[in-house]
C-alpha cells in the first residue's frame, strides 16, 4: 500500500563540512518523488540517511513510527525489509549469477521452497527484461543490465518502499524511457512509495508526483511537480530548465561577481510544463492527477503550451 | 589548536576504540542464528588452501634454524642431550602460533581484507544491509571462525613439520644422536606447552581475521582504498602479533612453572 516517509529538521555533515541541514519534509505515501540537486550536494548521502547506512546528526526520520536516526540496531533492520533500494551500480554480489542475486533476499528472510523462489525470481526477471540472462555474473553484463538486475532483487521483497540512486546515470536514452515507464508502471502496480534520486531532468519532469530540490546545503524547495516546473525561483528555475543563468555556478554556487554581471539579463522564458508520463495500460495511477490541476488550485498559469500531448521534452536554451 | 593537537593524538586511540568495537560485535554476531555453515565452509577450505603450502616450505628452516642455532650453543655448555627438548620448547611454544599466524594474516587475512573492501565499495555491503542482513553475521564472524580452525590445525602441522625438520638437521648434519633427541623432549617440554601453542594458534588467527575484516569493511576511496587496506591489515596484524605473543608469554610463564630437568 505504500509507507508515509516523515523527515523532520534532518541535518548531516561530514567532519566540519555539513552537507545539508534543516531538510523538513513528508513524502507522501504511494507517490513518486524525484530528489534532484547538482552533482556533490549530497543525495545520495540523503538516500543512505533515509535507509539508516548513515546517522544523521540531527532529526528525525518517521516511517510507520519508527525513528529511523534512533533506533536500535534491530529495528533498524526490521524496517529495512519494507524498503527496496537500487543502488547506482546496481550493487549486485560479484561472487553470485543474476538468479542467486534475485533470489538471495528470499532464501534469507522466507522459508519459501526452492519452487516458489523459482516463480517469484522469474517474474521479477521478466519484469525488467532480464529473461535469459539467469546464469550470468555481474561482471559479464553491461551496466544497464546490472542496474535491472539490481531493480528486480529490489522488488523481490513486495517492498512498501521503493528508492532509486541514479537509475539513469550511464544509461542511453532510450533505456532511460523505458526505465522510466517501468517505473511508473510498478507504482500503478504495487502502490509503493517511490523516491528517485536523479540530475537527469528529463526524468524529473515527466515521472514524478512530488519534486524535492537539494541546493546549496539545504532543500530549496520539495512540492507537487507542477509547483516546480511553474516556479519562478531563481535556483529551481535554472535547474529544471538547464539554464546557465541562475544562481547555480560550475562549483556550486557563483560569487557575487559572476551574478552582478547576469544582472539584468533577459531570463528565457519558462519552457511548456509536459503531460505526466502514464502507466502504459492506460489506467490511472491512485497517486496521480488531473493534469493542470495544481495550477488551477493555486491560481497559476502554467507557461503556455503546457499539457498538451506530444509536445516537445527539450529543456533548456 | 590545542584541540587540533588532541585531535591528532587521540586519532590512534579512537581507531584502536573501534576495532575493540567491532570485535565485540562479531563476538556477540557469533551466537545469533542462523549459523552460516556453507561461508564457513568455503572460507575454511579457501584459507586452507592458500596457508598450507607456504606453511610447510617456512616450517622446515624454521625447525632447521633453530636446531642450528640452539644445537651450537648447547653443544658448547656440553648438554647436547636437551638438544630435542629445546627444539620441541621452542617450536611449540613460539615458533608454530607465530609463523602459522604469519601466513594465516599474509595470505587469508589479506584475502579476506580485499574481498570485504572491494564488497564495501561496490556498496555491496550496503546491499546486504539495506536487505535486512547484517554482514557481520553473514560474511565476518563465518571468516573468523575459519581462521581459527585453520590456525588451530597450521599450528599443529607446523609443530610437527618444525620438530621434523629440527630432528633432520641436528641428527645428520650435526651428528647428534637420535634416540637422545627424541627421549630428551619430555625432559623440559610438558604437555601445557603444546596447550599454549594451541591456544595461541586459535587467539592469533582471531586477531588476523577480525582486523582484516575491520580494514576491508571500512576501505574508503575507490580501489586504491581496498589496496590500502589490505596493507594496514596485514601490517596492523603483525604488530598486534607480537605484542599479544609477547603478553601471553609473559603469563604463562608465571602461571606454569617451567619444568626443571
Amino acid at each position: 500500500m505504500g509507507v508515509e516517509i516523515k523527515v523532520d529538521d534532518l541535518s548531516k555533515s561530514f567532519g566540519k563540512q555539513l552537507i545539508w541541514g534543516d531538510v523538513t519534509l513528508t513524502v507522501p505515501a504511494g507517490e513518486i518523488c524525484v530528489m534532484l540537486g547538482p552533482s556533490g550536494t549530497g543525495k545520495s548521502v540523503f538516500l543512505k540517511t533515509l535507509i539508516g547506512l548513515l546517522k544523521p546528526d540531527k532529526g528525525s526520520i518517521i516511517i510507520e513510527g519508527t525513528d529511523i536516526a534512533t533506533c536500535s540496531e534491530k529495528d533498524l533492520y526490521e524496517i529495512r525489509k519494507l524498503f527496496g533500494v537500487l543502488f547506482q551500480d546496481g550493487a549486485m554480489f560479484g561472487s553470485m549469477n543474476l538468479y542467486d542475486n534475485v533470489a538471495f533476499p528470499l532464501r534469507e528472510h522466507t522459508k519459501k521452497s526452492e519452487s516458489e523462489v523459482r516463480d517469484i525470481v522469474m517474474e521479477k526477471m521478466d519484469l525488467v527484461g532480464l529473461v535469459g540472462a539467469e546464469d550470468k555474473l555481474p561482471g559479464e553484463i553491461s551496466g544497464g543490465m546490472r542496474k535491472r538486475a539490481g531493480l528486480a532483487r529490489a522488488l523481490v521483497l513486495d517492498p512498501e518502499i521503493v528508492l532509486f540512486d541514479e537509475p539513469d546515470s550511464g544509461l542511453d536514452p532510450v533505456r532511460t524511457a523505458f526505465l522510466n515507464q517501468l517505473i511508473v508502471d510498478l507504482n500503478a502496480q504495487i502502490d509503493a512509495t517511490f523516491l528517485i534520486v536523479t540530475h537527469d531532468i528529463n526524468t524529473a519532469r515527466t515521472v514524478p508526483d512530488n519534486i524535492g530540490l537539494l541546493y546549496h546545503r539545504h532543500l530549496a524547495m520539495f512540492g507537487p511537480r507542477e509547483m516546480l516546473l511553474s516556479s519562478e525561483e531563481p535556483v529551481v528555475r535554472q535547474f529544471l530548465n538547464a539554464q546557465r543563468v541562475g544562481p547555480i555556478g560550475m562549483s556550486e554556487e557563483k560569487d557575487a561577481d559572476e551574478l552582478a554581471a547576469e544582472e539584468g539579463q533577459e531570463l528565457p522564458p519558462l519552457p511548456p510544463i509536459p503531460m505526466q508520463l502514464e502507466p502504459s495500460n492506460g489506467i490511472a495511477r491512485r497517486s496521480q492527477r488531473e493534469p493542470g490541476s495544481w495550477c488551477r488550485e493555486n491560481g497559476i498559469t502554467p507557461p503556455p503550451g503546457s499539457f498538451e500531448e506530444n509536445m516537445s521534452m527539450v529543456t533548456g536554451s | 589548536m590545542a584541540s587540533i593537537t588532541a585531535t591528532r593524538f587521540l586519532a590512534p586511540v579512537g581507531t584502536a576504540g573501534k576495532l575493540f568495537a567491532f570485535a565485540l560485535d562479531v563476538g556477540r554476531a557469533l551466537f545469533r542464528r542462523p549459523f552460516q555453515l556453507r561461508e564457513f565452509l568455503q572460507q575454511a577450505w579457501f584459507i586452507a588452501s592458500v596457508t598450507i603450502i607456504p606453511t610447510a616450505l617456512v616450517a622446515i628452516p624454521f625447525g632447521a634454524v633453530i636446531a642450528l642455532q640452539v644445537g651450537g650453543l648447547i653443544r658448547q655448555f656440553g648438554a647436547q642431550s636437551f638438544t630435542g627438548s629445546a627444539s620441541v620448547l621452542a617450536v611449540i611454544q613460539q615458533a608454530g602460533p607465530i609463523a602459522t599466524a604469519l601466513l594465516i594474516a599474509g595470505a587469508g587475512g589479506s584475502a579476506i581484507a580485499a574481498d570485504l573492501g572491494a564488497r564495501r565499495i561496490r556498496e555491496e555491503l550496503d546491499a546486504m544491509m539495506v536487505l535486512g542482513i547484517d554482514p557481520i553475521q553473514r560474511l565476518v564472524v563465518p571468516r573468523v571462525l575459519a581462521c581459527m580452525l585453520v590456525a588451530f590445525f597450521l599450528n599443529g602441522m607446523v609443530s610437527v613439520v618444525g620438530v621434523s625438520g629440527g630432528y633432520v638437521f641436528n641428527v645428520i648434519l650435526q651428528d647428534g644422536t637420535p634416540g637422545a633427541y627424541i627421549a630428551s623432549f619430555t625432559a623440559l617440554a610438558q604437555l601445557p606447552d603444546l596447550w599454549i601453542g594451541l591456544l595461541k594458534a586459535l587467539i592469533f588467527g582471531m586477531i588476523a581475521a577480525v582486523v582484516a575484516a575491520y580494514k576491508g569493511m571500512n576501505a574508503a576511496g575507490g580501489p586504491k582504498g581496498v589496496g590500502d587496506a589490505v596493507n594496514e591489515s596485514v601490517v596492523i596484524t603483525f604488530l598486534l602479533l607480537f605484542v599479544v605473543n609477547f603478553v601471553l608469554s609473559a603469563l604463562y610463564l608465571q602461571i606454569v612453572p617451567p619444568k626443571t630437568g
